[in-house]
């Protein structure tokens, strides 16, 4: 397989798809259905919080490999974080989603990001990178929901 | 190499289609298997367009100097050409829009602001199928929120076809209007047009046929459909994008009212009210897509020249061999007909538990183009408890090696993922 190819489906991606992490709805204080419309992946999602501490993400979905190792990977960075701190990882990811491929992650980066640096390569696939923020999206919104969106907007701000 | 009968000498035809020489991501070879999304374009075509623009480039219908005389000239020349076509009994009868999608949400709109007895009101229904685009779908929502008139659909069997069971339940007095896909995008069913026109005649309903997939790729007898409304699409059938086409019965146009306005649509405008132009023009407010109507009329001369009856024979003998060949393909399941009777070159399956954008992202490496979704008719998906589908689309210039190219494709998926 081309090396192209490779640098998007990363073994680390392929390892979250097929052994996914904290897959299946739990108990949560809101709970988010997001699709993605061009290519039908969808993703029922729930966020349980103890004060601003994350103390689930649970989710069920259908989708692509990317779509869903997303989501392993979200809950496995995400889970036990402060929201402040999510809402850090989560934006460096959308920055590292929207950079078109140009985007080499540093050392600090990486340290942010974690397994999530993987999808570095996806971002060369403007058809792709929605599927692999489309857990991101869902996230970010059940927390507004789960916490009102001021709340979460101020953290972000 | 694979010879089958009743193929077109592609080796001839795939010279006028420049674009597929390309070659992707370094070293591999187009396979353009995404014919139902959109054809390519011919250098005949491609040369009529550069032609109007280099030389007749004005508007229509509007000055006396010479490049808007020969603009519309042109413009009309190709009005000639569909109504030749499809057989339409009057080149008025030919309305030009920019896709199918306008001319289904011309006709809902006609409908709905018209008089009796065509209009749709909370007394009345409005049948479709399980099947349709999405664009053959939510026009008639639309329509049914406004008025309150009750949207009722005909389900699939389960081997991709109409269930037409109760056909009679369905069509009844009070249907206004039946909407239907002649070939299904999704699942490649060509649908048995005389059955539902028969019933729709019966109760005095208005029949409208999505013939998006099937104008391009079988010989069109709008009279012989029998129907009082057709829409197609230009670039599914080696035109431009932009244009579209709307057939319908001439007493139909002269009764129901237009519904954009503009310039072109009138006879005379005051402050207080204004009279309108005879059909097709009362529908083509104002300027409109030039330049890829005429270049539509070169499509179509291109297809005629070549023949559609031929065309037809070739997808027919492509899709027995890729129906063959995919079910070779192990954890491959076809959505839709399983032979290739009455069925269209548009060919959709699942792999597994492969993901429909997996296959697609692997396929394209290989240099192959499918389409990966719900194709615009997630109903399908949803009647089939699946997400998405992979649909492999052929056309004049598809060949017997790139369904095998296909086939190889598809086993270095079932590797990848494996």
């Amino acid at each position: 397989m081309g090396v192209k190819l490779d640098s998007m489906y990363q073994e680390v991606i392929l390892d979250h798809y097929k052994h996914p992490h904290g897959r299946g709805l739990r108990d949560g204080d809101a709970e988010v259905h997001h699709v993605n419309p061009t290519c039908g992946d969808e993703i029922t999602l729930r966020v349980k919080y103890d004060g601003t501490t994350i103390s689930d993400v649970s989710y069920e979905g259908q989708g692509c490999s990317i779509s869903q190792a997303s989501a392993s990977v979200l809950n496995e960075l995400l889970v036990g974080k402060e929201l402040s701190e999510a809402q850090k990882i989560q934006e460096t990811f959308l920055e590292l989603m929207q950079s078109k491929g140009k985007l080499e992650p540093d050392d600090a980066m990486e340290e942010v990001l974690e397994d999530a640096v993987a999808f570095a390569g996806v971002s060369k696939y403007p058809a792709r990178v929605k599927c692999a923020l489309l857990s991101w999206m869902a996230w970010k919104d059940a927390t507004a929901q789960a916490l009102g969106s001021d709340a979460a907007e101020r953290k972000t701000a | 190499m694979t010879q089958l009968p009743g193929l077109l000498d592609t080796e001839a035809i795939r010279k006028d289609f420049p674009i597929l020489d390309r070659v992707l991501h370094d070293d591999k070879k187009l396979v353009y298997l995404d014919n139902a999304a959109t054809s390519q374009t011919p250098r005949q075509v491609i040369d009529t367009l550069s032609e109007y623009y280099e030389q007749h480039n004005a508007n229509v219908h509007r000055g006396i100097h010479v490049l808007a005389e020969e603009a519309t000239a042109l413009y009309e020349g190709a009005r000639d050409k569909v109504a030749a076509f499809i057989n339409a009994p009057s080149r008025d009868e030919v309305i030009f829009t920019k896709n199918a999608s306008e001319s289904l949400n011309l006709v809902a709109n006609m409908l709905g602001w018209a008089d009796e007895p065509y209009r749709v009101d909370h007394e009345t229904e409005i049948v479709i199928t399980e099947m349709e685009h999405h664009s053959n779908i939510v026009p008639w929502q639309l329509l049914a929120q406004r008025t309150g008139a009750k949207l009722k659909w005909f389900g699939l069997t389960d081997d991709g076809r109409l269930d037409l069971s109760n056909i009679d339940e369905v069509i009844t007095e009070k249907t206004k209007i039946v909407s239907f896909v002649l070939v299904s995008n999704i699942l490649g069913t060509v649908n048995p047009v005389e059955k539902i026109v028969r019933r729709a005649q019966e109760v005095g309903a208005l029949v409208l046929i999505d013939a998006s997939q099937a104008a391009p790729h079988m010989p069109m007898d709008v009279q012989a459909l029998q129907a009082d409304f057709v829409a197609f699409t230009g670039h599914k059938m080696c035109g431009p994008t932009g244009i579209g086409v709307l057939w319908g019965r001439q007493e139909l146009l002269e009764d129901l009212p237009p519904f954009l306005g503009g310039g072109e649509m009138i006879e005379t405008v005051s402050m207080h009210s204004s009279t309108y132009a005879p059909a097709p023009h009362k529908f083509e407010a104002g300027t409109p897509p030039i330049a890829q109507a005429v270049g539509l009329g070169a499509a179509i001369d291109y297809l005629s020249a070549i023949g559609m009856d031929k065309i037809l024979a070739h997808e027919h003998a492509l899709t027995e061999y890729a129906v063959k060949r995919l079910g070779e393909v192990p954890d491959l399941r076809i959505i839709g007909p399983s032979t290739a009777e009455d069925r269209g070159a548009a060919i959709s399956f699942t792999l597994g538990d492969i993901h429909p954008h997996d296959v697609g992202q692997v396929l394209d490496e290989q240099g192959i183009a499918v389409r990966v979704g719900h194709h615009c008719a997630r109903p399908v998906c949803l009647r089939y408890g699946i997400p998405a589908t992979t649909r492999a689309s052929f056309y004049l210039y598809s060949t017997p090696a790139e369904i095998d190219a296909l086939i190889d494709g598809l086993e270095h998926v079932r590797n990848f993922f494996g």
